[in-house]
């Protein structure tokens, strides 16, 4: 680099140092990205296929397993383990539901009304994930009890014989039921949907509002023709990031629910690691991962923000 | 009779505090229908706020807003017949051109809009641009949607804030003409708030021009700007030379006047502040309406005019005029504007020179005010931002 | 009628409260509980106050141990996917090369992958390598699942950094190391926190991967996972709200320095 700041002596137009002093660096993106991408092919990638892989074996433990292109057990999956998956699909689309007519208020809240407090609400939305989120999944065991304040109350407003009618509860009882898993669900992955609900809102142009004011919009109409479709990009991103990881989720399922409400992570998790039949665990991984990309690219298509990925 | 002023807007005791701060001090003035009003100010002055209570924006904390005779003070935006074209436009980007126009009479439950939308598209000259989206419009082109957007409501009165601040210097020229042209076309009562003054002057048939809250005088253009009352109005307006002087005698509608070793003489009409003999008051006068004569020819100087000497300190060619600063013993830095029709070559720095002229031109200003208020110096926000 | 008007004015405030309430009322339960004295094994009825817990945090056996193997993975898992992360991130934005679109879906798809299917796979790949389960592969684990937050987090800062900056920085004699060092980083460094935060709250929170690549190594949320089902007792509530109140203090030390910081440029 010195040759080259030192140069403009007179003009020698012998020697042609025309070449760039950039050409050294132009392997350096490729050194930047080595060992970050290289671990993600090994560690992300590579485990795709050999989970793949795995998913058409066949054996058992103590013989080992061969690939046999055993597609059937991707059938068998389906055909016995098909309540699980439907229920993954419910409970993840009703807890992302909620968490978008819970959400949005407090998105809300912080980006227009909050003020000076706006920095506080702010670390309560953020603070509760420093506490390990088993911890205070379990609080939900405490907070739901069949003899708690929170039952009782159900109880006698009769919202229960509502949901008992409607199958959400059995027997009286919140705990190990789907109102239960749907509600840890929520609770869960509630902050995924504040955070990019309150980017997109904070970014809105406060004076479109007064513009929409001025223009006979009533409150509720600007909500709904300006505000609304302005955070449009927000409400995708939040969808998502809340239903593919309720979808796949286990821990509520299984601390919050009962046998009766067992999702596909559940499953996938049973038979991994206590029953030991990986061809049937991989496939049932295998067809979730790729009913969540499905979805995934309909959704985004269907809502025109490709740009957002 | 409630059809002829259904369009004045008038404002009773309207303030505005902010906690222990006075944004705008109670104030009463009235726009008559069909006129285009100007709200003149440095920025901070209140003349947004003011703009933002007519508008229903900003909830004032005394007084009333009347339009016509409707009391609207306590009418949310969305129900007043009043529409604003926002500093930087507010288009929202949602929206096509043709749905950002149609937005209000949508709102209001009219179902055929296509032909009022078009029609106004085609009064702003956007027709071919209805289905783009604001971003992929230029500032000027914006600027007319914005205008087309609160227009084709028909309001009562149409607020402006600042409309032309985002535009460079000659669009902002074309589009004050093109404003006033649809104003004359229209004839609903325009309030226009800016901190440009030529723009005020250029388009407003009033201009109330405001300062720290308050309005500091309400007139026509060549009213403000010929007889000033105060000395932000004469600092504010263009340049004003300002003398402090004392007051001699008075015989009959003159002031005679004492500054430096000097006599001046200023029209009783002009004077705002009361002159009794011995009291002070500042004179002033404007650069373009002094004479430059050189010392040696100080002779030829008719009678009657006001006159002082002094000393040229610098001079400045600007093509139609040259602007010179005048040393004097009365006031260090004297503007005079001349024309320039026959220079005289004489005139150049370090000439000795007599200032004179007509005594009608004269204005006489209470003493008892900062003598700088108004001076145009570096705004204080953007001294912030840089 | 003055109260409904009211009620319908502040009807978002409201509903967002409610929210917030939900959002805290875990960690209200979960500190309150840490003062119980619980009869049976779980501690999820109240029965009387009691600072036992809080006196003898680490009277559980094992649980003291699987905080700290947590603590020492989410260490290394924050060093590694932070300093990786961060190289990816200024690849991404400071270069044009080939493959540009591959590498974004390879950062993109870890963070649109339920957590059960990378678990599972990663698993998979052990188990056929015969790898031994246990600290690293955990720790391998979660430095590639945080990878891809590290890089989404700084690759903002960088793309809203002007690159003229580092163009006057050699235009005034500073070579690229120099530059490097003396302007981009610096500038760099918020992204490069936030991101190092929140991989270090993901691995230490993780559960599903850990719980798949784990071995017989237990970090703190297998372990609290464990007491689930066998008893939990009351210190797991003394770490949590510890946790909580160490965070939350945190952030408003954090956001205290960075004000002053702000006033004295100011």
């Amino acid at each position: 680099m010195a040759a080259v700041t030192e140069a403009p002596a007179p003009p020698a137009p012998t020697t042609p140092a025309t070449k760039p002093p950039r050409r050294r660096g132009r392997f350096t993106p490729y050194w930047l990205l080595l060992p970050g991408i290289l671990w993600l092919l090994v560690f992300f990638a590579l485990p795709m296929i050999y989970q793949g892989s795995t998913s058409v074996q066949t054996g058992s433990l103590e013989q080992g397993y061969k690939v046999t292109w055993h597609f059937a057990t991707y059938w068998d999956a389906l055909s016995t383990y098909w309540p699980q998956f439907l229920r993954s699909v419910l409970y993840a689309a009703a807890a992302t539901l909620l968490c978008l007519v819970l959400g949005y208020p407090l998105a809300y809240l912080i980006a227009f009304r909050a003020g000076r407090w706006r920095n506080l609400v702010m670390i309560l939305v953020i603070a509760p994930f420093f506490t390990s989120f088993l911890i205070r999944t379990l609080a939900w065991k405490t907070i739901l009890a069949d003899n708690g304040p929170v039952v009782g109350a159900l109880n006698t407003l009769h919202v229960l014989d509502v949901t008992n009618w409607l199958g959400w509860t059995a027997g009286d009882r919140v705990l190990a039921t789907p109102l239960a898993v749907v509600c840890g669900l929520t609770y869960n992955f509630l902050p995924f949907m504040i955070l990019p609900l309150y980017t997109s809102l904070e970014r809105i142009d406060g004076r479109l509002h007064e513009a929409a004011g001025d223009l006979y919009a009533t409150p509720f109409t600007t909500f709904r023709k300006v505000t609304f479709p302005l955070s449009m990009p927000g409400v995708v991103s939040g969808t998502l990031l809340t239903f593919i990881p309720a979808a796949g989720d286990y821990v509520n399922a299984d601390l919050l629910g009962s046998t009766d409400t067992r999702m596909v992570g559940n499953v996938i998790q049973t038979q991994f690691l206590r029953i030991l039949d990986y061809p049937t665990a991989a496939a049932l991984s295998f067809i979730l991962m790729a009913a969540i990309l499905a979805m995934v690219t309909f959704y985004i298509r269907r809502s025109g923000t490709e740009d957002l990925v | 009779m409630t059809t002829d002023n259904s369009g004045d807007v008038r404002l009773s005791g309207i303030g505005k505090t902010y906690g222990s701060f006075t944004a705008v001090h109670p104030l009463d003035l009235t726009v008559p229908q069909g006129s285009f009003f100007a709200l003149l100010g440095a920025s901070g002055c209140g003349k947004t706020t003011t703009l933002r209570m007519i508008a229903g924006l900003e909830e004032p904390s005394s007084g009333t807003v009347h339009l016509g005779d409707q009391d609207v003070t306590r009418l949310p935006p969305y129900k007043r017949p009043v529409n604003t074209v926002f500093q930087s436009y507010a288009l929202f980007p949602h929206l096509d051109i043709f749905e950002n126009v149609a937005f209000g009479l949508r709102r209001r439950g009219i179902k055929s809009v296509k032909k009022q939308v078009e029609d106004m598209l085609d009064l702003v000259q956007l027709g071919e641009q209805a289905r783009k989206k604001p971003h992929q419009l230029s500032g000027g082109q914006q600027q007319r949607v914005a205008v087309a957007r609160a227009l084709i409501n028909h309001p009562k009165v149409l607020l402006l804030d600042e409309p032309l601040g985002a535009l460079d210097l000659k669009l902002r020229r074309q589009m004050q003409l093109e404003l006033k042209r649809i104003q004359t076309e229209v004839g609903i009562t325009f309030i226009h708030v800016t901190h440009d003054q030529e723009e005020a002057m250029t388009m407003a048939d009033t201009v109330a021009v405001m300062n720290a809250g308050r309005v500091e005088q309400l007139g026509s253009p060549t009213d403000l700007y010929e007889n000033p009352q105060t000395t932000f109005v004469a600092n504010f307006l263009g340049t004003s030379n300002l003398i402090e002087a004392e007051v001699d005698s008075r015989s009959g509608d003159r002031i005679s006047l004492k500054a430096g070793g000097g006599k001046l003489t200023l029209p009783e009409a002009r004077c705002s502040a009361s002159a009794t003999a011995g009291g002070k008051i500042l004179v002033g006068v404007r650069p373009e309406k002094i004479s430059l004569t050189h010392a040696d020819d100080a002779g030829d100087i008719p009678e009657g005019r006001n006159r002082i000497s002094g000393r040229i300190a610098d001079s400045s060619f600007i093509g139609v005029s040259t602007q010179y600063v005048v040393d004097s013993p009365v006031c260090p830095e004297f503007e005079v504007y001349a024309q320039n029709i026959d220079r005289d070559p004489r005139l150049v720095p370090g000439a000795e020179v007599v200032l004179h002229w007509n005594p009608a031109h004269t204005f006489g200003l209470d003493a008892a005010q900062d003598i700088d208020a108004g001076v145009e110096t570096v705004q204080p926000e953007e001294g912030v931002a840089a | 009628m003055g109260f409904v008007n009211w009620f319908k004015r502040h009807l978002v405030v409201l509903a967002g409260l409610v929210t917030l309430g939900y959002l805290l009322l875990p960690n209200i339960v979960v500190t309150v509980f840490s003062f119980n004295k619980p009869k049976g094994r779980f501690n999820y009825e109240w029965q009387q106050f009691s600072l036992d817990a809080w006196k003898d945090p680490c009277g559980v056996a094992d649980m003291c141990g699987s905080l700290s193997v947590s603590l020492q993975i989410a260490v290394w898992a924050t060093i590694g996917a932070t300093v990786l992360g961060t190289m990816i991130a200024f690849a991404l934005v400071r270069y044009r090369f080939r493959a540009r679109g591959a590498v974004n879906s390879l950062i993109f798809l870890p963070m649109a992958m339920p957590e059960v299917v990378m678990a599972a796979s990663l698993l998979t790949l052990f188990l056929n390598m015969g790898a031994q389960l246990g600290f690293w592969t955990i720790l391998i684990a979660h430095i590639m699942f945080c990878l891809s937050f590290v890089v989404t987090a700084v690759k903002a800062r960088v793309m809203s950094m002007d690159p003229r900056l580092e163009q006057a920085a050699q235009d005034l004699y500073a070579g690229p190391l120099q530059t490097f060092l003396r302007v981009t980083l610096p500038i760099a460094a918020p992204g490069i926190a936030a991101g190092a935060l929140l991989a270090f709250a993901l691995s230490f929170d993780d559960f599903i991967i850990t719980n798949f690549n784990a071995g017989s190594t237990v970090t703190f949320p297998m372990f609290v996972w464990g007491s689930a089902q066998r008893g939990t007792p009351v210190q797991i509530n003394v770490i949590g709200t510890t946790m909580f109140v160490l965070a939350v203090l945190f952030v408003l030390l954090s956001m205290a320095v960075g004000n002053r910081r702000n006033r004295r440029k100011a």
